[in-house]
Order: C-alpha cells, then sequence, then structure tokens
C-alpha cells in the first residue's frame, strides 16, 4: 500500500514529465506564427496608403481601397462566376458524395475499397494532374470551355469532402434508428426523409461548406478548364504574374480568405458539436445521472 | 373484432424449416416453431445461438435463406418490416436522438396519418401504461435507461402490433431496474393480451416470464415447452445445463449407479447429502464420494462432490440449520448422495 | 381505432414511393447499384476517362508548322520531353520537392510533438484548427502573401535592416543557383513559401503517428536508463517514421505539381508546373504537356512504392 503523500509525490511528478520545455515552446510557437502572420500581413495591406509598392510600414492607413475595389465591374464579375461555380460544384458533391457514402455504408459489396480509392484519388493526385487530364479530354472531344467545364473539373475532387463527412456520421449513428422507423411503418424514402436527413444535416451542411471553401479558391485545375472565363483567383492569379491593381489585389485577397476561412470554421464546429465534444458528453452523463437517480425509483 | 376467434387456431408466427445462412456460419438452421396468439413466448439461447436473428427475420430486418414464415397464417416472404404487422423493441432502444419522447412514440402514427388529435390522445394513453405521463417533451438524451425503456415499449406499442418482438431489452438495466420491469412487462402484456416475443439469453427472465419458451443452441432449436417443463424435463444436456443449473451423468457412471448407460439429469436441489455409512431406502438413487468444494451462498450452500465411479455432482442445500462455519468443515469429507429414482430424466448427450 | 391499424395490412393500395421503397427492399443489389450508378459513371467516366486522355495525348505529337495536333501514336512527344532543357526543369523541381519535404518535416515535429504530448483537450482543439485551417482555405492568396512579405521595401527586409543583417541576407542572395535578386524572386523565396503551404500536411500525418505511441513505451525507455534525446531517437522517431513518409507524400507530390509559387516568385529557371501550363496554353503543345505531367506521376509512383513498403499508410 502507498501512502498518501507517496501518492503526492508520484502525482506531481507525472505532471512534471507533462510539462514542455521552454525550446519546444518557443519551437511551436514559432511555426504557428508562421502559419498564420502572412494573414495579418494581407489584412494590413489592405489599408494602406501606398499604391505603387509593398512599402512596410505602411506610410498611412485609409479605408479608399474598398470604394475602389467595389466601383471594379471585372471583380464584380469575377466574384459572381466563383460564387456559381462553387454552389454548383458543391450540390453536384453533395449528391454523389451521399450516394457514395450511402452505398459503401450499407453493404460490404465487392469493389468497396475501390470506391473509396475511386473518390479519393482526385483529391490524392495533384490538382495539376487532375487539370491537364481534363484539359486533354477537353482538347480530344472538342468540348468548348464553359461554366460547366470549371465545375466539372472543381467536382472532381469536391465530392470527397462530402463523402468523409457523410460517411463518418453514418459510421456513428446506430443502424437500428433505419430499422426501428422502418419497423414503426415508415418506408425506405419516408425513413430517409424523417430519420437520415436530420442526422445527417450537419454532416451535409459542413461538408458542403468544405467543399463551397475548396471550389470558391481553387486555382490549379481552373486554369487547365477555364478557358479565358475569369474566376476571382484567376483574377488574383493574373494580378500575381502582371500586378497592376496593387492595392485593389489586397482587398480582394482579404475578401477570399474570408470567403474560404469562415465556411471552414462552421464546418468545424458542426462536426464536433455532433460528434460529442467531451464536454457536451460529460454534460449529458450528469443529466442521465441525476435523473435516474430520482426517476428510476418505483413509483 | 370477429376475426381474432378465427385467428385463435392460426399461430401468431409460424417457423416452417427455416434457415439463415451467413456465408459459411448457419446463424439458423431449419428452425420449425408455432407461437401462439396471446402467448409471452421466449426464445433463450446463449449469443450467437440464432435467437435474434429469428426476432429479426420475423420484424423483416432480415430474409431466410430457406424455408417459410407466416404471421397469422401469411406467408410474408419479401415483405418489407414497414409492411408487417409487428413492431420491436430494440435492444440499444434506437430512439431516434432529434425527436421528443412523444415525437419518438407518434411516430408510426405519424406515418400512417393518423389525424393529429387522435394521435395526441394515443400518445398520452400509452405514456400513462407505461407510467411516463408528463415525459412527452423531453428528448431521449435526458432520459435514464430505465425510462428510455419504457418509451422504447411505448413507441412499439402505440402502434396496437399484433406480435410485440422484444430484443433483450432489459440487457442495459441494473439488476434491481430489471426484476421490477420484468413484472411491469408481463403485467402489461397480460393487459393488453398481445403476442410477445421475448429474446434473452438470461435463463431466469426467460422461465420467470414466459408462457412457453425455446431454447436455441446453434442455431437449432433444443427443446419448446413451458418454463416448468423445460425446466423439470430438459430435453437435451445443453438445456439442462443451461436452464439452471444442472447434473449431467452419463456412461460408466449412470450405468454405475442406474444399471444402465442412458445418460441423465439431476438437478442439485434434489439431491441430499448423508453420512457413508447411511442406509438406502428402496427407489432411491446413491452414489459415494468426497465434498471437493463448499460454497456458501447464504440461504444455501453449493457443494461440489467428486463420485468414486467417476465424475462429479453439484448439490445444493437449504441452510436451515447450518451455519457458515458447519457447511465449511464439510470439506473433504466422505458422504452418500440419495436422490428419488423419479427425478432422473434421461437426456441426448452431444449437442452441446 | 382499429380502423387506422388495419391500414397496414398488405394489399392496400400504396403510394408509388411505397411501392417502389418494397420493389428495391426485394432487389437489395439493384438498390446498391442504383446509390452507386451515378458517383461511378461521374468519376469513373469523367475522371478516370480524363486520366486515360492525358496517357493519349502524350502519345500524340505537335506538328510544328501547323501548329495543330496530329492523331497519331508516336514517342516523338517523349523524344522532345528528353531534351537538356526539360530535363533541367524535372531535376531542379524535384530537388526543390525533396529539400522543401526535409525541411518541413523538421519544423513540423515540435509543433505535433507539442499537440500529441503536452496540449490540453482544449489547447489540442484551437491547435488542430490553426492548422487546418491554412490547409485548407485560399492557397492562391497565402501564398501572395508572401510577395507582400518578402518585397524589396517589404516587411523581411526591413525587419533584416532593423537586425543589421543586411549583409547576411546579401550573401545568402549572392549564392549562385538559389539566390536573385531578392528574395521575392529567387529561389530561396520559393522554397520559403513552399515550406509555409505545404506544412500543414505534414504536421497533421506526424501528429496522428505521435498520438498513437503509448506514453507507456516513452516511460519503459527512461525507465530502461535512456535519456530523452536517446529516447526519441531510439523509440519516437522509429515509430513516427511512417507518418513522416505519409506527410512526405503530400509535401512532395504538391510541390511536383505546383505551379502557382514559381509563377510569383520565381525567376527564368521553369519548374515542371510551369512548363505544363506553358505548353498546353499558347503554345497549344497539349501532348508535351502531357507528357510532362507524367513525370511527376512516374516519381510518386515510385515514391509511393518505397512508401508502401515502409508502411506509411497506415498512418493515413
Amino acid at each position: 500500500m502507498r501512502s498518501k503523500e507517496d501518492r503526492a509525490t508520484l502525482r506531481s511528478r507525472r505532471r512534471n514529465a507533462r510539462r514542455p520545455s521552454w525550446p519546444l515552446i518557443l519551437a511551436t510557437g514559432g511555426v504557428l506564427l508562421y502559419l498564420h502572420f502572412p494573414v495579418a500581413i494581407i489584412i494590413l495591406f489592405a489599408f494602406t496608403t501606398d499604391d505603387a509598392a509593398f512599402r512596410f510600414p505602411p506610410p498611412g492607413l485609409t479605408l479608399r481601397w474598398f470604394g475602389v475595389a467595389w466601383d471594379r465591374p471585372d471583380i464584380w464579375r469575377a466574384l459572381l462566376l466563383s460564387v456559381e461555380v462553387a454552389a454548383a460544384t458543391t450540390a453536384i458533391a453533395l449528391v454523389l458524395g451521399t450516394l457514395a457514402a450511402a452505398a459503401v455504408h450499407r453493404s460490404k459489396f465487392f469493389g468497396r475499397e475501390t470506391v473509396s480509392f475511386l473518390v479519393t484519388l482526385p483529391i490524392a493526385l495533384p490538382g495539376i494532374i487532375t487539370g491537364i487530364s481534363l484539359r486533354s479530354a477537353i482538347g480530344l472531344l472538342n468540348i468548348p470551355f464553359s461554366f460547366w467545364t470549371i465545375v466539372i473539373g472543381h467536382a472532381t475532387f469536391c465530392v470527397v469532402v462530402v463523402y468523409n463527412n457523410v460517411l463518418a456520421r453514418l459510421r456513428r449513428s446506430s443502424l437500428s434508428l433505419i430499422e426501428a422507423s422502418m419497423d414503426l411503418g415508415a418506408s425506405a424514402f419516408e425513413t430517409f426523409r424523417y430519420i437520415v436527413l436530420p442526422s445527417l444535416a450537419t454532416a451535409l451542411l459542413a461538408g458542403g461548406m468544405l467543399a463551397f471553401a475548396l471550389s470558391f479558391d481553387e486555382i490549379i485545375v481552373t486554369t487547365f478548364t477555364a478557358g479565358q472565363q475569369e474566376t476571382l483567383p484567376i483574377w488574383v492569379f493574373n494580378q500575381l504574374t502582371k500586378p497592376r491593381y496593387r492595392p485593389v489585389t489586397n482587398i480582394v485577397a482579404m475578401l477570399v480568405i474570408a470567403v474560404t476561412t469562415i465556411p471552414i470554421l462552421l464546418a468545424n464546429r458542426l462536426t464536433q458539436e455532433k460528434s460529442g465534444v467531451p464536454l457536451r458528453r460529460s454534460v449529458r452523463r450528469t443529466a442521465g445521472k441525476l435523473h435516474s437517480n430520482s426517476e428510476d425509483l418505483p413509483q | 373484432m370477429p376475426e381474432c376467434s378465427s385467428t385463435r387456431s392460426v399461430p401468431a408466427v409460424r417457423f416452417d424449416g427455416v434457415s439463415r445462412y451467413f456465408g459459411d456460419v448457419r446463424a439458423v438452421d431449419n428452425v420449425s416453431l408455432d407461437i401462439f396468439d396471446g402467448e409471452f413466448f421466449s426464445l433463450l439461447g446463449p449469443s450467437g445461438s440464432g435467437k435474434t436473428t429469428c426476432l429479426r427475420l420475423i420484424a423483416g430486418f432480415d430474409q431466410p435463406t430457406s424455408g417459410t414464415i407466416r404471421l397469422h397464417g401469411q406467408d410474408v416472404a419479401g415483405l418489407p418490416p414497414y409492411e408487417r404487422d409487428v413492431n420491436t423493441v430494440f435492444q440499444d432502444y434506437a430512439l431516434f436522438p432529434h425527436m421528443t419522447v412523444g415525437g419518438n412514440i407518434a411516430y408510426g402514427l405519424m406515418i400512417k396519418k393518423v389525424p393529429g388529435p387522435e394521435r395526441v390522445a394515443r400518445v398520452a394513453e400509452i405514456l400513462d401504461l407505461v407510467r411516463m405521463s408528463g415525459m412527452a417533451a423531453r428528448k431521449p438524451a435526458q432520459l435514464s435507461g430505465g425510462q428510455r425503456q419504457r418509451v422504447a415499449l411505448a413507441r412499439a406499442l402505440v402502434n396496437h402490433p399484433r406480435v410485440l418482438l422484444l430484443d433483450e431489452p432489459l440487457g442495459a438495466l441494473d439488476l434491481k431496474l430489471r426484476q421490477q420491469m420484468q413484472i411491469e412487462l408481463k403485467a402489461i402484456q397480460e393487459q393488453i393480451g398481445i403476442t410477445f416475443i421475448y429474446v434473452t439469453h438470461d435463463q431466469e427472465e426467460a422461465l420467470t416470464m414466459s408462457d412457453r419458451l425455446a431454447v436455441f443452441n446453434h442455431g437449432r432449436v433444443e427443446q419448446v415447452g413451458a418454463p416448468a417443463d423445460v425446466y423439470e424435463h430438459p430435453s437435451t444436456d445443453f438445456v439442462a445445463g443451461f436452464v439452471g443449473v444442472s447434473n449431467v451423468v452419463t456412461g460408466e457412471a449412470a450405468r454405475a449407479i442406474t444399471g444402465s448407460p442412458q445418460s441423465f439429469t439431476v438437478r442439485p436441489e434434489k439431491i441430499v447429502l448423508r453420512d457413508a455409512g447411511a442406509a438406502v431406502a428402496d427407489g432411491w438413487c446413491t452414489a459415494l464420494g468426497r465434498i471437493s468444494e463448499v460454497i456458501y451462498l447464504g440461504a444455501h450452500t453449493r457443494f461440489q462432490v467428486e463420485l468414486e465411479v467417476g465424475g462429479a455432482l453439484v448439490v445444493t442445500q437449504q441452510n436451515v440449520e447450518t451455519t457458515s462455519m458447519d457447511v465449511q468443515a464439510a470439506q473433504g469429507r466422505r458422504v452418500r448422495l440419495v436422490w428419488q429414482r423419479s427425478h432422473n430424466r434421461p437426456v441426448l448427450t452431444g449437442t452441446s | 381505432m382499429t380502423a387506422t391499424l388495419s391500414a397496414r395490412t398488405v394489399g392496400s393500395p400504396a403510394g408509388l414511393s411505397r411501392r417502389l421503397s418494397t420493389y428495391l427492399y426485394r432487389r437489395p443489389t439493384l438498390a446498391l447499384v442504383l446509390l452507386l450508378t451515378p458517383p461511378l459513371l461521374y468519376l469513373g467516366v469523367i475522371y478516370l476517362g480524363s486520366l486515360a486522355a492525358l496517357l493519349v495525348q502524350s502519345f500524340f505529337s505537335l506538328d510544328g508548322f501547323t501548329g495543330q495536333v496530329v492523331r497519331k501514336l508516336t514517342l516523338a512527344t517523349y523524344r522532345d520531353l528528353l531534351t537538356r532543357a526539360n530535363l533541367d526543369i524535372i531535376m531542379r523541381t524535384t530537388v526543390m520537392a525533396a529539400v522543401v519535404t526535409v525541411t518541413a518535416a523538421i519544423l513540423a515535429f515540435p509543433v505535433s510533438f507539442y499537440m500529441a504530448r503536452y496540449a490540453a483537450p482544449r489547447t489540442k482543439a484551437f491547435l488542430y484548427l490553426a492548422v487546418l485551417l491554412p490547409l485548407w482555405s485560399s492557397y492562391l492568396v497565402r501564398v501572395y502573401s508572401w510577395k507582400l512579405i518578402l518585397a524589396k521595401e517589404g516587411i523581411l527586409n526591413w525587419s533584416v535592416t532593423r537586425l543589421g543583417l543586411e549583409d547576411a541576407l546579401q550573401w545568402l542572395l549572392g549564392l549562385p543557383g538559389i539566390g536573385g535578386p531578392s528574395l521575392s524572386v529567387s529561389l530561396l523565396g520559393m522554397f520559403l513559401v513552399y515550406v509555409y503551404v505545404w506544412l500543414p500536411y505534414m504536421i497533421l500525418p506526424i501528429e496522428a503517428a505521435l498520438e498513437r505511441v503509448p506514453e507507456s513505451y516513452l516511460e519503459a525507455s527512461g525507465d530502461l536508463g535512456a535519456r530523452p534525446q536517446q529516447t526519441f531517437r531510439r523509440v519516437i522517431l522509429p515509430l513516427v517514421f511512417p507518418g513522416v513518409v505519409a506527410g512526405s507524400i503530400f509535401t512532395f507530390s504538391l510541390t511536383l505539381g505546383d505551379f502557382i509559387v514559381p509563377y510569383a516568385l520565381g525567376n527564368s529557371a521553369l519548374f515542371i508546373g510551369q512548363a505544363v501550363l506553358a505548353h498546353q496554353g499558347t503554345a497549344g503543345n497539349i501532348p508535351l504537356a502531357a507528357a510532362f505531367t507524367v513525370v511527376p506521376m512516374l516519381i510518386m509512383a515510385v515514391y509511393l512504392a518505397a512508401a508502401k513498403r515502409l508502411g506509411a499508410f497506415d498512418a493515413l
């Protein structure tokens, strides 16, 4: 038997062992800074009065570039195209990703691994391969570039995002819920509508938002499938190689970051909440205990 | 309900040579079985014995590989769960987490497009039956295990099924709550008078609640009968061992005791311990042995006796006058076991 | 009340969706086929079909006079690929990918280690997000931000001047091959940006691998007398190596296929991605662009085969 003091020292020693060393903390902090301070720079430069170079520190701060950007029809056109493409891509990804996830989840069929592999392949291969492949097919079949050539290219690598989210949710949810629904008289379609869809809702929302973010700022594949069309990332890319409107570009860059970051943060929240963040789960467990104490007694 | 009298002769559920294979595994192996209207019928067996698969075949979650299942005389081959007049209480309750208790219970009525006011009335009525009145607005996550159990039961019963399937519904509850729910379930079944088919691995539960029960082993039915019947007259050594504790005496030991090599069982509580030199009356069986183990269980004591003719018998004895000290002192003592010959039950061996 | 009940007996007129549902219930294989057909058709036909088109195109050639693609199978395009200049491009890209990969692995370690071993659940969730966010969002804009940072008048030069390190920077930029007139037009600058954009891809698999090393192993190693460095080298590193390989697959292949960074920060020294883009674009030489893309695919195939042998895919 260990004495109380023994256990106390053991505990404190273990806690000491879990304390990171200063160099580790510094290195971690440094890498995180490296990963994030460039975004801060973009935000800062959106307000600089300097319109010819990227001078640091900025000679002055102004809001006027927001107005200038607002009045630029080319930016609006590019933004509109990007939003439309992302919306169409998301719709396709939601349908195809959910179907594939449902198929892989419901039965152990021959070639199930292959389906998983095929869905993952477009995001595993570098974008340039997807891009030039589609470009080759477009060239071989003499298909004219259009809105849909962009969407089809984007959907290839967005399906997997929805697929992964939906599959993860399906695996977490109990099969007996579906059986219970059919047992209570609901057909497969009614079961999908009343039971499956509500339980998938946040997974679909999260997958959809990630797909939207992925499509909205995609540049590599788009370069090969857009032809003369200009999405917002292509607009930025053109500024990158031939900078003409520096201050406005900074504004657009900030916009792109906002449009992609917000859905990602939301998606992260959605998937975490349903999977049962420890905090939530512990609250539920405590609640369950309280009830069993007071209400399971013979009445 | 006029058709009730006509269906009296037709079993509520009839299995006719039903098998279900999963690859090479025979989960259900040529089962034939009749379950009558209004019966509390248990499917009893160890895990993996095929009892739950049978329940799923009745519910329509799974289809037999061969054989026919009839519900009230109708062949249900290819009939999906939502076209069958049965409802299920799931082992994990399967309450829809995004709906309230009321929403869960009303689900079947909503699907059947029962009008709103009637829905509300029936939900209230059934909540009353399972003693959960006033809980309709709660979410399943806010309920205790016992309460979820009641909601799952209410959700199935509100549809007035002709057969209710229960898949180890009390398995997740603690002992005290389980015993209380056993009594309640039985009372509810008697009150509404529909067929209950109850899957369990707990022999005590099956014996307490059932009108009749079927003992499953390796996908086959070993014995069907009333609880007392199965307990007193086990037809195989598996049943004898699984339903209550039983002694199976085989081969040479059997011949030495009864004069015949036919295997038989005898219940531990039927055997009496005597001094080695005690006399034996006519019509009694006897065997000499040494007590190798003593387990004091409060109300009674269990002795393990190694027989001189080979094998061992378990004997239980009420602690009417003996104390813990007394019985412990019996360890290692040579004793004579006696029991009435009429308590021997011939059994088939080798099925377990 | 009983009237509503009998509505559920068989043979009652059911809705179309109910009949369809029953029809599919009896034919689970058909239901599966119906679920699988749209995604498989899309990815199988459009995506795999395009990959096939890429291979086919690489065996076509460009007629030098008319500028038209000749649709006849030939190895001529691959012969064009193996010129001195093109081999330089391939070499340069591969070396860059390798250096970026090694650097990213080294930088990823402390963060992963901190996340896996020390961070409290809440901190860990925050760090996850901090690593995931740059992985998911605005890769192009993140590259663009370095244009602001590395510019001659930008924050980096400003800091270097403040710290009095101009000479060191000038010396770095003076190095043959990797230097240039400024960081914003040099291989050195490109390297910085590549490490920056692909680092999250390295952190996550290493973190996952570290997470799976039980605390007891480290305690056992320490118990057996190993100093922390020895434990790291002899226990942690071998166990986490598959994670490193998994991460390197991303950093390596992404660098091989990228053209944004060289366009934004490179000089006249071309990279594979740029060559592909240039040939398919204004030059209209899709066959050569396709053949160029086959190169990183081959490099990756070799790399993946080696990685598989090292057991890297268990860490994905």
